[in-house]
């Protein structure tokens, strides 16, 4: 069947939904959507979305029919029903009576209950255990090894340059988003943190400062508040606003390991974890560490950043969208700004092969280190 | 219709549950004739007024026809039982809403309708309501459009003639971009 556009698609799928196909194009049509799991997706949302509508518009035919069973019902039983005075039942002056000391007791037996449950650590396993959405900052303890090599590494090369000693907390990925030294990365990678170091493809590492934090939409705004840190002419990618199709083709750099590490896959929903509509829902590999790197599309423009995935469901990674971003930024007052935010408009990467793309857009995506 | 209802009452719980899940009127009638009264008197009984029995008793019948229409819904009890466990949950959210705190009404087959089975139902309404407002937003033509093609099963010759489009494939264009802004509307209210 080989390629076809957004509208035959549904067009077809309309068709097949309605049983009108005909044989050979239904096996056709069904054997395209094996062999394309996002047009497979989009199928199966074309479906559930078609079916809402029809159970909606049922639902609302019933409502109609109600209210009017309703209204000549009340119509014809007038005014006939009395109001029905209340009674003062034994139970319920047995209530009055013993109201205070009973109130007490619950109380009691409130901060009993839930001071143990709080003492025994219970609420700090529970919000462990009750969310499968995962955050993907990469807890260093596990590579605490590579990380004191690689101190050792730095120090033996510039002694005068302060160099940590205390191995890195969390590591995760940021990416510049103006040319003089303002960076994004998730609200999770940095709350708590005493420090954040920015270090790029080349090992130079910065340290950063937090300007502005939006834990609901976990995006983080920081900017290079270095002296060796040197402006950028420009930045090769677009940022693109607009929501983005199902099923286009994207790909992303992170951070994982020491070392980036570059993932493709394709946009697989335009809502994230439990439909938020901040979010998609892409389906690309990644690991703790990924977090805060830039999704872009094919044509280099930066689509979203990296935020996390559900466990347990294979492909499942969400990303904030593009446009959070730009209000986040558009957020910051402008008092807590020490130069202003130019978004770059011009894009470098269209029409390059990715291999290129990603040359040159490596220098700008940072490893976050946070101490 | 409603005039002959007036006199025949469906007297067995299946033949009103199938009734309600084809939306029937003779159903609906059934129904209030039937259990409004103890319901009623539940609620009056219990700090509420007749408007509010009213709202709760037309709240239950909703509920019930969600399950209905489900498909998989299995009545345990006398239908009698089940509504009035419905009204009873129903009612007794209210009441916590309005800070009575823990009333009791006194109860008998608790276990019918559940405090689960009462978030599922706000969901579903909040679901509903989405595509409701959704639908609304859109207006004409896309409106109709939409509701002859996905509800009514028109074909896309009938909507092309009804619309004026001058051949199928511009009614189709059209359908699709209606879709489409549905979906951007749907999906993008909270």
């Amino acid at each position: 069947m080989g390629t076809m556009n957004q509208k035959e698609f549904f067009e077809l799928a309309d068709q097949y939904l309605r049983g009108e196909l005909p044989a050979a194009e239904k096996v056709a049509f069904e054997s395209f959507c094996a062999e394309n799991p996002s047009y497979a997706a989009q199928l199966q949302q074309h479906r559930d979305f078609v079916t809402n509508m029809k159970e909606t518009s049922q639902r609302l035919d019933f409502k109609n029919v109600l209210a009017n069973s309703a209204k000549e019902y009340h119509k014809s039983q007038g005014t006939t029903t009395k109001v029905v005075p209340m009674k003062q039942s034994t139970v319920i002056s047995l209530w009055e009576r013993i109201k205070a000391s009973s109130l007490v007791a619950a109380v009691v037996a409130v901060f009993a209950v839930f001071g143990t449950l709080w003492l025994s650590g219970y609420y700090s396993n529970l919000e462990k255990a009750s969310s499968d959405y995962s955050a993907l900052r990469r807890d260093m303890n596990n590579v605490k090894k590579n990380v004191n090599a690689h101190n050792a590494a730095i120090k033996d090369i510039n002694d005068k340059k302060s160099v940590k000693s205390s191995e890195s907390q969390f590591g995760a990925t940021g990416f510049m988003l103006t040319t003089d030294g303002y960076v994004v990365t998730n609200y999770h990678v940095i709350s708590g943190a005493d420090s954040i170091y920015l270090q790029n493809g080349k090992g130079e590492s910065y340290k950063a400062q937090v300007v502005h934090t939006d834990a609901s939409k976990d995006l983080a705004i920081l900017y290079i508040a270095d002296k060796n840190f040197k402006k950028a002419k420009s930045l090769p990618y677009t940022f693109k606003t607009s929501t983005s199709d199902l099923g286009e083709d994207i790909y992303t750099i992170g951070f994982p390991r020491d070392e980036a590490v570059y993932g493709q896959g394709y946009l697989s929903s335009s809502t994230g974890y439990a439909g938020d509509t901040i979010a998609y829902q892409i389906s690309v590999p990644v690991n703790p560490g990924n977090s805060g790197g830039p999704v872009l599309d094919s044509k280099g423009n930066v689509i979203g950043i990296i935020s996390g995935k559900q466990r347990g469901i294979d492909g499942a990674a969400f990303a904030i969208k593009t446009k959070s971003i730009m209000n986040a930024l558009a957020d910051i007052p402008s008092d807590s700004l020490t130069a202003g935010v130019k978004i770059n408009r011009k894009n470098a990467l269209a029409g390059l092969p990715r291999t290129e793309q990603i040359k040159k857009l490596q220098d700008y995506i940072y490893m976050v280190k946070v101490y | 219709m409603s005039k002959f209802s007036k006199s025949v009452l469906l007297e067995n719980d299946e033949q009103i549950i199938e009734g309600l899940k084809k939306g029937n009127s003779l159903a609906i009638d059934s129904i209030y004739k039937r259990y409004y009264p103890s319901i009623s008197h539940m609620i009056l009984q219990n700090n509420g007024s007749e408007d509010e029995a009213k709202d709760i008793f037309q709240e239950a019948v909703i509920v019930l026809y969600d399950k209905v229409a489900k498909g998989d819904f299995e009545l345990s009890s006398k239908l009698k039982t089940y509504l009035y466990s419905i009204c009873r949950r129903l009612w007794l959210k209210q009441l916590n809403r309005a800070g009575f705190g823990n009333s009791d009404i006194s109860g008998y087959e608790d276990s019918l309708f559940e405090e689960e089975d009462l978030q599922q139902h706000q969901e579903l309404e909040k679901k509903f309501d989405q595509m409701e407002l959704a639908l609304e937003k859109m207006g004409e033509p896309c409106k109709t459009i939409l509701h002859d093609f996905y509800i009514l099963n028109h074909s896309m010759q009938d909507i092309c003639e009804k619309f004026g489009y001058t051949n199928t494939d511009n009614a189709k264009t059209q359908k699709y971009k209606c879709l489409q802004r549905l979906k951007k509307i749907f999906f993008s209210t909270d």
